[in-house]
């Protein structure tokens, strides 16, 4: 749904992998997830708990709520908040907060 | 302008207010609605959706009867409502749990239902240890020693609850007054003449059922309401998947799967803000119960006034100076909403009073009450 | 009763935030800055100083101007804490904040919030799809990846920024397919009035007229005085409708930008329970402050625009006046002081301020925004429509907290932010009351969402009173 407006020789940004539900996916350091995300066709990002309804990134500015992925075992965080990391995990939600299996 | 076609006018539109007109309405009588605005302090918003009966009444068993028939009459009253308007209550009557990560306190309690039994008669509950609480609720804390399971137990919906209550209203012809505020009421020749947001409204009955706000209408008609606030504060959490069924005082999940976290018991007057303290401490006691929810996000808090008497117990007077008007105040309008749309509600049209209730009279609180307002 | 950890406390490290800390550093107050994001800027700078070269051109001098406050905010030895989330606020002015997942509190005799603006929601058909951003995102995703949406990419609305963005997605690359205004042709003669005051500030007009005439030179298609506006798809954006008088139109779209202008983002003043007002012609609301930014709680200010929309360089002078009264209010600095640190801010601001009622006016969004037809959604969080908020209205509800009660518009993680400037002006209608009279929600704490075992850490070891 995005691309970037850089071409190779002028990108100076690290190229790094992370996984999202088990997909590689390469971002640049410094990024926000979400736009990473948004750069690799990740989309739809999530389904909603309300109707199972597809969304994806609107704000980019933390304030929509739109955004939340699983990132490194934590639930429903804003992905435009968060910048990427090498290794990053990336779970992409379907529906509400997951409760796993009783300890 | 008057309006001289109503039966009985009531006082407050929340659940105990909007309960009570249901009742009159499908009894076939012309009811009017008076209701705050907006920002109102309204109990009927904050409050836990327990439908419940564990616990309750320890020194007063008739309030322990009360509450009892109230719940096992709920089912009925949902199923009533939802099938006139379709509004799924998401009522629940599976059974509720106490839970204790103290044994004294464990123990205490346990006399205390114990004593309740045998003041009452029909009073099932079981006490569970670690191994019988797992498999009721698998994600129950390591730390919780135990736990006391009430088979009558539930909770519901207040949102929808009070939305359905009010729809039904509508449909059976009642009339709600939104935004208007109660100024004054006069007795004249056997009629109650209310005035609120500059209109003037008479009836032949007038039941107080404002929460608060009884205070100081009661003794314009000779009733009194020694009311005052108590804080319970309340923490939500994000939708999560199903995990828990049973409430309890402190949690519980609702057909959202939204998680309620309660819950304190402050004197602070009319303050309905939260502390960080008192949120913390909430939280604290939460993770112990369910660990699985230190990483669920809160979304909400918020501070919600009981209205309590200085005992805790219900007051249903009649007034005996202004005959025809009622008083109706209690903490726990979710519980009581089936015996308040049925049998007071009769009771307010001219039935027998309901035994239960006869000893629930301000006179306990040993004041002298005047028309003129003391 | 906690004692104060620090003289003055800002939220908030955009242009006022970083300008009231550069200035308070100067004037020897002990200050914490403190900022959700990694690194200072706010959401108009954000990312300056770690832009590759070719996107800072792309976005051009006015987002330049940034790095210089951002470079000296990191030599001004402030104590700057970013990744730092507030999400409480006392009337004693203590400071609940989240870093590392970790909450602390503070406290300070002053605080400053310059918590900033959010765009004003679109709530049109379709909005929610995915491939619908705000075109304030697009700028976002520039500033923090360097990437443009994939086109065709239609951009709908009203405001400067729309026509900015359009322009500089341009510039970098992207396929602009149509920028579909939205103000209604009247606005064009009421801003008329404000034009002597805005050649009083001449560069801002010339900035508008050159986005015009560069988005034609492009060959984009420009439309004006649509209505009717939404957006289809099945799983995303397909296409966009709207009506430029009788005439339907359809543009196919990958990606479609909304933009209705910036509005003070009041979570933080509604939760302290401050006095505010609603503007009826920027329609949202705005704390009430005084020439010092000082709002309806004593030691509480706000600067910037999260106190009324006035831009990035009015926000600058904005904080500085802040400072220099919270500098007067703690007694470091004594009036003659504050009045000649504040004289050179006041006129700055206000040559800034000159082209405001124009652009107000000539931006003023449609009647139409804040009345969606029925089947579209108002509440994004929990999916409310606004035909359901009219249900509510019917019902009785009269405001947004029994509109809440009854629907849950309001209750989702966002609490608010994007559903409560509609709900308030459509119960205005439907009730036939002013805002004002309707009012808004009640915002409660956490400001954000904050997990339970971070919430729970702050409870001290010691049980409180038996219940």
């Amino acid at each position: 749904m995005f691309k970037s407006m850089l071409t190779a020789s002028e990108d100076q940004r690290a190229d790094i992998a992370i996984l999202v539900d088990g997909k590689t996916i390469r971002a640049r350091a410094g990024e926000s997830l979400a736009t990473a995300l948004l750069n690799a066709g990740v989309v739809p990002l999530r389904h909603t708990p309300v109707s199972g309804s597809p969304r994806a990134p609107f704000c980019l500015m933390g304030v929509c709520f739109d955004c939340l992925v699983e990132v490194d075992g934590r639930q429903n965080v804003q992905s435009c908040m968060v910048q990427v990391h090498a290794g990053m995990q990336v779970r992409l939600p379907d529906g509400a907060r997951h409760v796993g299996d009783p300890a | 302008m008057i309006s001289t076609d109503i039966d009985t006018l009531v006082i407050g539109g929340g659940v105990v207010g909007m309960s009570i007109a249901y009742g009159l309405s499908k009894a076939g009588e012309r009811v009017l609605v008076l209701d705050e605005g907006d920002d109102a302090f309204r109990a009927a918003r904050g409050n836990f959706g327990l439908v419940w009966v564990q616990g309750k009444g320890e020194e007063r068993p008739d309030y322990a009867r009360w509450s009892m028939a109230s719940v096992l009459r709920w089912s009925s009253f949902a199923q009533e409502l939802t099938a006139a308007n379709g509004i799924d209550l998401e009522l629940q009557q599976i059974g509720g749990l106490q839970f204790f990560l103290d044994e004294d306190e464990l123990r205490a309690y346990v006399r205390k239902l114990e004593n309740l039994r045998a003041a009452v008669g029909d009073y099932p509950f079981e006490v569970l240890d670690p191994v019988a609480l797992k498999q009721l609720s698998p994600h129950i804390g390591p730390e919780v020693v135990g736990a006391v399971y009430g088979p009558r137990d539930g909770h519901v919906s207040p949102l929808r609850l009070l939305r359905s209550l009010v729809q039904r209203f509508h449909t059976l012809g009642g009339i709600l007054r939104n935004g208007v505020r109660c100024e004054q009421i006069d007795h004249r020749a056997d009629r109650f003449h209310v005035q609120a947001g500059g209109q003037e409204y008479v009836a032949g009955k007038l039941v107080l059922a404002a929460g608060l706000g009884n205070r100081t209408l009661g003794p314009m008609v000779g009733l009194h309401a020694p009311v005052a606030p108590n804080r319970g504060q309340v923490l939500v959490t994000e939708r999560m998947q199903p995990f828990l069924r049973h409430p309890s005082g402190h949690v519980r999940q609702t057909g959202e799967g939204v998680v309620q976290i309660g819950d304190s018991k402050e004197d602070v007057g009319f303050d309905d803000r939260t502390s960080i303290d008192q949120l913390a401490h909430i939280a604290h006691r939460a993770r112990k119960y369910f660990p699985l929810l230190d990483g669920a996000n809160v979304v909400r808090t918020w501070g919600a006034l009981r209205v309590m008497t200085p005992d805790g117990f219900p007051i249903y007077e009649e007034s005996r100076q202004c005959p025809g008007a009622f008083l109706v105040t209690c903490h726990s309008g979710i519980t009581l909403a089936a015996m308040h749309a049925g049998p007071l509600a009769d009771w307010i049209r001219g039935a027998a009073e309901p035994a239960a209730i006869s000893t629930f009279k301000a006179e306990r609180f040993h004041v002298q009450v005047h028309a003129d307002g003391q | 009763m906690m004692a104060p950890t620090h003289d003055l406390i800002i939220i908030g490290a955009g242009p006022a935030g970083m300008s009231a800390a550069l200035h308070a550093a100067a004037l020897g107050l002990k200050t914490l800055l403190l900022d959700e994001q990694s690194h200072p800027g706010g959401q108009i700078y954000r990312n300056v100083t770690q832009v590759p070269p070719k996107v800072a051109a792309v976005l051009g001098p006015d987002y330049r101007h940034g790095r210089g406050l951002a470079e000296r905010l990191q030599q001004c030895g402030v104590d700057y804490r970013s990744g730092a989330l507030v999400w409480e606020i006392t009337e004693d002015l203590v400071v609940t904040f989240q870093q590392d997942e970790r909450s602390s509190r503070v406290r300070a005799r002053q605080i400053i919030a310059a918590t900033g603006a959010m765009e004003r929601p679109s709530p049109v058909p379709g909005w929610t799809l995915p491939g619908v951003l705000n075109a304030g995102a697009a700028q976002i995703a520039m500033k923090t990846s360097a990437s443009v949406p994939q086109g065709p990419v239609v951009l709908a609305g009203a405001g400067p920024l729309l026509l900015l963005v359009a322009c500089q997605l341009l510039e970098a690359g992207a396929e602009v397919a149509a920028v579909v205004q939205t103000a209604p042709r009247e606005n064009l003669r009421r801003a008329l009035r404000h034009l002597p005051a805005a050649l009083g500030a001449p560069h801002y007009l010339i900035k508008g007229l050159k986005m015009l005439w560069r988005l034609r030179r492009a060959g984009v298609p420009l439309y004006q005085g649509a209505s009717e506006l939404r957006i289809e798809g099945q799983h995303q954006v397909q296409q966009v409708q709207f009506n430029i008088g009788p005439q339907r139109h359809t543009l196919a779209a990958k990606v479609v930008l909304l933009h209705h202008g910036v509005v003070p983002n009041t979570q933080l003043s509604r939760q302290l329970r401050l006095d505010h007002q609603w503007d009826a012609i920027n329609l949202c609301w705005t704390p009430v402050v005084d020439e010092g930014g000082q709002s309806s709680l004593p030691g509480l200010r706000i600067a910037g625009d999260g106190a009324a929309i006035a831009g990035a360089r009015a926000a600058e002078p904005a904080g500085v006046i802040a400072a220099a009264h919270a500098a007067l209010a703690v007694g470091k600095i004594d009036a003659p002081t504050c009045a000649a640190s504040v004289r050179e801010a006041q006129a700055e601001r206000d040559r800034h301020l000159r082209i405001r009622p124009f652009l107000d006016a000539l931006y003023r969004p449609p009647q139409w925004l804040a009345q969606p037809p029925d089947e579209a959604i108002v509440c994004r969080c929990e999916e409310v429509t606004a035909g359901q908020i009219r249900e509510m209205a019917r019902l009785g509800c009269q405001g947004p907290n029994q509109t809440k009660f009854f629907s849950r518009c309001g209750m989702g993680p966002c609490q608010g932010r994007m559903c409560g400037l509609t709900v308030t002006q459509m119960l205005a209608q439907a009730l036939h009351k002013s805002p004002e009279e309707v009012g808004a929600y009640h915002i409660r704490t956490p400001l954000k969402p904050i997990a339970l075992a971070s919430l729970a850490a702050l409870a001290d070891t010691e049980p409180l009173a038996p219940e």
